[in-house]
């Protein structure tokens, strides 16, 4: 399993991945840590003529963090946000959901916007991203604009980034007082995609759970908290439409969305409780 | 910053890929599509680091890429060019002194067919660089990135556990 033959640019600054994706006219493709795309290089699923290498910009290597937000460039390895002495502090869902993201030796590759650009519907950063209500940040010659995760995920490995735009960052907000996470992963073995994954998110005004690898974009509702959450779990298992594949049936990833779904709302709510009390003292 | 947009390197042309192997320079020629594993074993006559699956599950051709334990099949030779690479060929000591790692499996028999086993061992020798006091736990997720059909990976955790503790005391053995 060879790949077909495609030029390589190392790129240098943002502005030459964008002339290049520019020029292309849909020929050219970002490489950043390679892990889903050398893949589909090697099985010829892709065959791009030009693959523009962006982990030697600079601009696009870091995490910003402004108090409200963190914003994560293009050039974050997987592992290094993880290793990061304060991501876990900063926003716990994605220390959370880190360690289930492939293996030690594919994260040391991998991004983040790589995984966001990459679209799998089990796959654990958009998911997480959408239980956050966090933003891509999408820049062309054309323009630059942000789009919410919901937005982002249009299908199974669709976005809605147009084929000259490069995802320069993506952003979610910063742990905020009162806010209680949770995070959990059925899979085969670790490090294997989901079968099915959740995230919740619990603060003083909403409930809000996110689920991947179920339907065909993760999906986010608000839950209510009282007598009403097992009906509510129940219409959303329903809603996303669960197939049977080889991995598991439907019915069985409906039965997990019911109880996992439950447990991990639960343990949100017990985080918001722990953090609240850590507040303070 | 330069201005002037890197040089596109040509499809179906060789290009000089330069990096430091095993704390040697080492150098040759590549396409942009030639995958890390096969510059090591065919042009630089690396034979030490293996290829299975080329689609990055099996974990056969783990190295070190700047420290970090990575798929030679899941990246470029192109990619690698201005980095540090480790293989297999640079554990031992001297050609007759195997690391602690090397003869902890020697001793446990953490390998049998020998296929899987220089990946394995550059995720573990990375491993234990890092986390010197890792205990099983840490070592069955870094081993979860490889597959091995012979050993049923007890053997293995055995023998990275005796190499964790050969590396914090050192004249123990
Ligand atoms: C054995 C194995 C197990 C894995 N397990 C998991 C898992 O459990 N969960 C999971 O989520 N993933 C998993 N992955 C995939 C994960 O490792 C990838 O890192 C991730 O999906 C893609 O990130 P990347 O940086 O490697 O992107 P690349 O492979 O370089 O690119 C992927 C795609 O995104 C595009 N792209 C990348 N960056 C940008 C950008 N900034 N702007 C525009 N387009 C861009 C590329 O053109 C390409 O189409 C696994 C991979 C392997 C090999
Ligand atoms: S050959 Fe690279 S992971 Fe199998
Ligand atoms: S020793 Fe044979 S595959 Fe591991």
């Amino acid at each position: 399993m060879k790949p077909a033959r495609f030029a390589y640019q190392r790129a240098a600054t943002t502005e030459h991945v964008l002339e290049a994706l520019h020029r292309s006219g849909g020929e050219a493709r970002v490489i950043a840590g390679g892990q889903s795309l050398v893949p589909m290089l090697n099985m010829r699923l892709a065959r791009p003529a030009l693959l523009v290498d962006i982990m030697h910009v600079a601009a696009l290597s870091h995490v910003d963090d402004d108090g409200a937000r963190l914003t994560i460039g293009a050039g974050v390895r997987q592992r290094d946000l993880e290793m990061r002495h304060d991501t876990a502090a900063r926003q716990p869902l994605l220390a959370m959901a880190l360690p289930w993201l492939g293996h030690v030796q594919t994260r040391s590759r991998g991004t983040v916007c790589g995984s966001i650009a990459h679209a799998d519907p089990s796959a654990e950063l958009p998911l997480v991203l959408t239980a956050l209500r966090g933003e891509v940040h999408l820049r062309s010659r054309r323009r630059a604009r942000r789009l919410p995760a919901e937005a982002f995920f249009t299908g199974m490995m669709v976005t809605a980034r147009a084929e000259d735009e490069l995802i320069e960052a993506v952003s979610v907000p910063a742990v905020r007082p009162g806010t209680g996470y949770a995070f959990r992963e059925i899979s085969r073995r670790h490090g294997d995609f989901a079968i099915a994954a959740f995230a919740a998110v619990a603060d003083e005004k909403e409930l809000r759970l996110a689920i991947g690898g179920v339907a065909e974009t993760p999906k986010a509702r608000v839950l209510p908290t009282d007598q009403g959450l097992d009906d509510a779990l129940d219409t959303f298992a329903w809603n996303l439409e669960a197939r049977d594949d080889l991995h598991a049936s439907a019915r069985y990833r409906r039965e997990l969305v019911r109880r996992i779904g439950r447990e991990v709302v639960l343990a949100a709510i017990r985080d918001r409780e722990a953090r609240a009390l850590k507040e303070a003292t | 910053m330069s201005r002037q947009a890197p040089a596109v390197l040509d499809a179906g042309q060789r290009h000089p890929v330069r990096f430091t192997l095993n704390g040697r320079k080492a150098g040759g020629e590549a396409e942009p599509r030639m995958l890390l594993h096969d510059f090591l074993r065919h042009v630089l006559g690396a034979t030490g680091t293996h290829v299975g699956c080329e689609h990055g599950i099996c974990g056969a051709c783990t190295v070190q890429i700047d420290g970090a334990p990575a798929r030679a099949c899941l990246t470029l030779a192109v990619q690698a060019d201005g980095a540090e690479i480790r293989t297999v060929e640079g554990l031992a000591l001297a050609p007759d002194r195997l690391s602690a790692l090397q003869e902890a499996f020697r001793a446990h028999h953490g390998l049998q067919c020998g296929f899987c086993t220089p990946g394995i061992l550059m995720s573990l020798d990375a491993l234990l660089r890092e986390r010197p006091d890792c205990g099983e736990a840490e070592i069955r997720e870094t081993l979860s990135g490889h597959l091995c059909r012979c050993t049923g990976y007890t053997p293995i955790v055995k023998a990275a556990l005796a190499a964790a503790e050969a590396l914090r005391v050192p004249h123990h053995a």
